[in-house]
């Protein structure tokens, strides 16, 4: 599903961020990526959703190799990712119904479908009822579920998610994490970003460590 | 339960027909379209202070054109109307009778060249003038009517070059009844060559104005980028393409036109109202020879047509260059 084979990024000012880094997520595997901060977990996660490009090796996603793709058709490719952030980057002036409902329209579809598939989406991550709300009007968990409902609506392979608890308690970032569990076991492909280890630890998925922008576990 | 999330959907469309699918898709298209047509009109009408600043700029650029164009077009059409009546005034000689004159006349208008003719008597020249001139009093206080007598003529064709016109008052002013015979337009063609002047100066003045507006529309939509440089950078993480993107600016940069070009014509058509009446009571003093002439409807079609151009054209050059440079990071 996702390869990384030899992939360094450089930055002119910063120097080094990735070094060499190797690894391979089969399809329907749940991974975490871990490491201080400034190890490059961002970084790595950038290059997946073709926000930066590296300046060797490849990123191949479902067979497809990230360098050699065209700027044009980058919105194509990020269709196939779901991703989620740690301040959700919700639009606050819209519904949740029209926030979970972007990609949708985005992708063209009809207004059945898209109503159909929000509200089912919704309905996963437990907020069917509340389309009609503003996301600042929603607790810190319910906008980060607001997210996820956005990035899954349009069922894509792979789900990233940079901190995607770093603003909630532990309570909510269990909850959180069953929901990215339950994703997993219909076959989408998960890697999360987090330096949250006691509840990496608890979950006892794989782990991808970076230190130094060098991958020092997988 | 969880499972059927990801499985439910996939059913019903692998149930549906190409052509159904298809057609979902052309709706789904046009929804879009329709939906940044009429957001982006919502958005002007929910910020009007800085929509009616946006459109009173630009509208008076437009209307300053505009404006200009029909001067000229107004002018113009003084001109034409001498042009038609390309006529030629021939005075008679002191010595020769009304009757001889009318009969002179008479004979004119059976020449080839020659449309129509029209005697002023001598006595008819003196009422006219009294009248006319406001010199009543002086011509009174002349013993002797000094006036002499004309015949108009009206050459046949409008289309006359001027050495046909010339040849033409060379073979009256050779007739033994002729005292001279007057083509007076050399006028007209100073006027003319000021016009065609005029007329460059138009084409000018709306390039320039027409560049203005664009630049207008163009930092309006940077603006309006710049405000919903959130929005633009979630739309593309995912997955809108810049065309997605640069929808709903376009619209408003159609509509932002559209509104400036029909502000631009009531300005116009306002501005001519006013002149109306004096333009009337001095047309009147010449015969009704002028009209106001307003902007004709394809003329109008034309303004809200290259308003409208200027609008989306200013917004496509902006998108184009900073949607480039609008990234998530």
């Amino acid at each position: 599903m996702l390869k990384f084979d030899h992939v360094c990024k450089r930055y002119p000012e910063a120097g080094d961020v990735l070094t060499d880094v190797t690894f391979h997520l089969k399809p329907g595997e749940f991974a975490f990526l871990t490491g201080h901060s400034g190890a490059g977990k961002s970084t790595l996660l950038k290059l997946i959703a073709l926000m930066e490009r590296c300046n060797r090796g490849n990123v191949l996603l479902d067979g497809q190799n990230l360098n050699k793709a065209k700027n044009r058709h980058i919105p194509y490719i990020r269709r196939k990712l779901g991703l989620i952030f740690q301040d959700f980057k919700l639009l606050n002036d819209r519904t949740v119904f029209d926030n979970v409902a972007l990609p949708l329209v985005i992708a063209g579809h009809g207004h059945q479908e898209i109503s159909r598939r929000v509200r089912a989406s919704l309905d996963k991550v437990g907020l069917l009822g509340k389309e009609k709300k503003y996301p600042l009007t929603l607790s810190g968990g319910e906008q980060q579920r607001v997210g996820i409902a956005r990035a899954v609506v349009n069922k894509p392979p792979l789900i990233l998610a940079d901190e995607p608890t770093g603003n909630l308690d532990p309570e909510l970032s269990a909850e959180i994490m069953k929901l990215f569990e339950d994703f997993q076991q219909v076959g989408v492909t998960i890697l999360i970003a987090t330096h949250d280890i006691p509840l990496v630890k608890k979950m006892g998925h794989r782990v991808l460590k970076l230190d130094h922008g060098r991958l020092v576990a997988s | 339960m969880r499972k059927e999330y990801y499985r439910k959907a996939k059913v019903p469309v692998r149930k549906k027909g190409f052509v159904s699918n298809l057609g979902d898709k052309l709706h789904a298209y046009l929804d879009i379209h329709a939906h940044a047509f009429f957001s982006s009109l919502g958005r002007l009408v929910r910020a009007p202070f800085s929509s009616i600043m946006t459109i009173a700029v630009m509208s008076i650029a437009i209307a300053l054109s505009a404006g200009f164009y029909l001067f000229v077009a107004n002018i113009q059409q003084l001109t034409d109307s001498f042009e038609d009546s390309n006529h030629m005034s021939v005075f008679l000689k002191e010595q020769v009778s009304d009757q001889a004159g009318a009969k002179l006349a008479e004979t004119l208008r059976s020449y080839g060249n020659i449309k129509d003719t029209k005697l002023i008597s001598r006595s008819q020249a003196l009422t006219e003038f009294r009248e006319y001139s406001g010199f009543g009093a002086a011509i009174d206080a002349l013993d002797k009517n000094p006036l002499p007598a004309v015949i108009q003529v009206m050459p046949s064709s409008e289309s006359m070059t001027q050495q046909q016109l010339e040849q033409l008052r060379h073979t009256l002013s050779q007739l033994p009844e002729v005292d001279q015979v007057q083509l007076d337009l050399e006028w007209v063609k100073r006027l003319q060559s000021m016009l065609a002047l005029a007329e460059r100066g138009v084409t000018l003045l709306s390039t320039i104005f027409g560049i203005g507006v664009l630049f207008i529309t163009g930092n309006t939509i940077r603006l309006e980028l710049h405000n919903r440089r959130e929005e633009v950078i979630i739309a593309k993480l995912v997955g809108a393409t810049d065309r997605f993107i640069s929808r709903p600016f376009l619209y408003t940069g159609f509509w932002l036109g559209l509104l400036s070009g029909i502000t631009a014509w009531l300005i116009v058509t306002m501005m001519m109202m006013v002149l109306q009446t004096p333009v009337d009571e001095l047309s009147k003093l010449y015969d009704g020879l002028f009209n106001v002439l307003y902007l004709g409807f394809i003329e109008v079609m034309a303004l809200f047509g290259i308003s409208t151009l200027l609008g989306v054209s200013g917004a496509w050059l902006v998108l184009v260059y900073q949607l480039r440079q609008l990234n998530p990071e």
